[in-house]
């Protein structure tokens, strides 16, 4: 039975597609077949954080439009091979995509892959509506600040009522995914701490992603966190949330990348 | 401990609902606007004196097209207040304002004109259907079937930013939180069994009586029969607190439930 998700937020550079890039090849490594699909017309990242710029010849709006089959827009991740990305055009906009073109690719997707995952565009508008639309669960991606809570809880609004499952009468399985979370400006009181965002959100927490700079690290050599440096926090932090979204039962902590004593001593001041 | 939260000069913002025919032209307009001059020609001066929307929604149609339609009925003397489910970009400067949001409120069958024969044998004064037909600037009888609804409204799920909740029947309930960026108005009270961060709207059809209760008060902006206040001008004593809120004359009065 294969599973849609859409990792969305309303807010641009929360961190979605890094997102989207980790847990699908979180995802992979546990030998689950996994297509990472960017909804972003027009403004496409996700072929730059998976590494796959240079391999792009058909993308998502040749599919909708029947330019090209899907087998041939899909590009097989060079590291797992259980890992695909179906790219977004750089040079149409969202209003190519159609809501009957966009649900044939779904049908299509489902019969090939286990998950599918919908790295969706920021804001409220074609793209981001017809990337949530298709979904089965959704991870919600919030910073911990007042402007990202507010937009997240507009998208959740959007996630009931302007999806499938909510228009047959279903409720859509949400989750929270925390990024860029810092425990030390938390606590002294520069960011919203976890259990403000989860009081205003009331959605699950799927998990908490410390802010790090391996993940820009990762973004910039073209490999998803998970796969560049499995042991660092973030990866950590990524590949517990895939286990979440596979329904296992792991305990919820803030991972932190250890300190030597140097860095206990002057931890506080470099943050 | 009663806080008067006085206002120097109470401004009042009251919701009012008013009863709007919808035109829903169809394409071709030539004849959309042929069986509408049929109906005008069977029931004298209905649009006459009536708030008309036009709802264009599932219609392609462009700028200049809308412009002619809305010529057309002016010269039908059907005057539109707003139009319904148009692009933006269909809509300028000297256009109707766009509408939004409606709710249907059953059909309105127009009242045929009675035979002229029929009306001139009957003196006008024992008629009242006769005179209405006799005298077109007044407005013929309609008949509107508005459905029998429940006076409260429970929302069990927590109000989105972005969300407008409009119950001008009666009482509003939510179990869950009301976020930052949402809307409730009611005809009645409103109740908030979570914390309140957006703005709410109690006795918006003009009720002094309806107050307003919250587990967690950190709202934008309180009303009740057309008073507001602002998040600024409550006192800061209240934030965070279980609160009920209402209307002492014209001052609104907030006090914390425990």
């Amino acid at each position: 039975m294969s599973k849609v998700v859409v990792v969305t937020s309303g807010k641009g550079g929360v961190g979605k597609t890094t997102s989207t890039a980790a847990l699908g090849a979180a995802l992979a490594q546990t030998g689950q077949n996994v297509v990472v699909v960017d909804f972003d017309v027009g403004l496409r990242n996700l072929d730059l954080v998976m590494g796959a710029e240079r391999r792009v010849v058909y993308d998502l709006i040749n599919v909708v439009q029947g330019d090209a089959k899907l087998a041939q827009a899909l590009i097989r991740d060079k590291r797992l091979e259980t890992l695909s990305l179906l790219p977004a055009s750089q040079t149409r906009d969202k209003d190519n995509l159609t809501a009957e073109g966009v649900a044939k690719v779904m049908g299509e997707l489902r019969k090939k892959f286990d998950w599918i995952i919908c790295d969706s565009p920021a804001g409220i508008e074609r793209g981001a509506t017809l990337a949530m639309r298709h979904a089965d669960v959704a991870v919600v991606v919030t910073n911990p600040e007042v402007s990202s809570v507010r937009d997240s809880d507009r998208i959740i609004g959007l996630l009931d009522s302007k999806t499938e499952i909510a228009e047959r009468g279903g409720t859509m399985e949400k989750h929270l995914l925390l990024t860029r979370y810092d425990p030390n400006r938390a606590d002294r009181g520069d960011m919203l701490k976890v259990d403000d965002v989860l009081e205003i959100l009331s959605i699950p927490l799927i998990g908490i992603i410390p802010e790090s700079m391996e993940v820009l690290r990762a973004s910039n050599l073209g490999t998803p966190v998970t796969l560049s440096d499995a042991s660092c926090a973030p990866a950590k932090a990524y590949s517990d949330a895939a286990r979440r979204l596979m329904g296992e039962t792991i305990p919820m902590a803030v991972p932190t990348d250890r300190k030597g004593l140097f860095g206990k001593l002057f931890g506080r001041r470099a943050a | 401990m009663t806080e008067s939260l006085k206002s120097p000069t109470p401004i009042r913002l009251r919701g009012r609902s008013f009863l709007a025919i919808v035109l829903s032209p169809e394409l071709p307009f030539s004849n959309w606007l042929a069986g509408l001059d049929d109906l005008a020609r069977r029931s004298t001066g209905f649009f006459l004196g009536r708030p008309i929307v036009l709802d264009v929604a599932g219609l392609d149609l462009s700028r200049e097209a809308l412009e002619g339609l809305i010529e057309e009925l002016q010269a039908r003397n059907v005057r539109i207040m707003g139009i319904e489910g148009a692009r933006a970009s269909l809509l300028g400067p000297g256009m109707p304002p766009e509408m939004r949001g409606g709710r249907p409120a059953g059909d309105i069958e127009p009242a045929e004109d009675q035979a002229p024969t029929e009306a001139a044998a009957k003196p006008p004064a024992a008629a009242p259907a006769a005179v209405a037909a006799a005298s077109p600037a007044s407005v013929p009888q309609v008949t509107t079937v508005v459905p029998p609804s429940p006076a409260s409204l429970l929302i069990e799920t927590p109000v989105r930013s972005g969300q407008s909740i409009v119950f001008p029947e009666g009482d509003v309930t939510v179990l869950g939180s009301v976020a930052s960026g949402a809307e409730i108005i009611a005809g009645g009270s409103i109740h908030i069994y979570g914390a309140l961060r957006g703005r709410v709207m109690a006795g918006s059809v003009g009720n002094p009586d309806a107050r307003i209760f919250c587990r967690k008060l950190e709202a934008e902006l309180l009303a009740i029969d057309g008073l507001y206040k602002m998040a600024d001008d409550m006192d800061p004593q209240l934030r965070g607190q279980p609160v009920q809120v209402w209307l002492d004359g014209d001052a609104i009065k907030a006090t914390t439930l425990n």
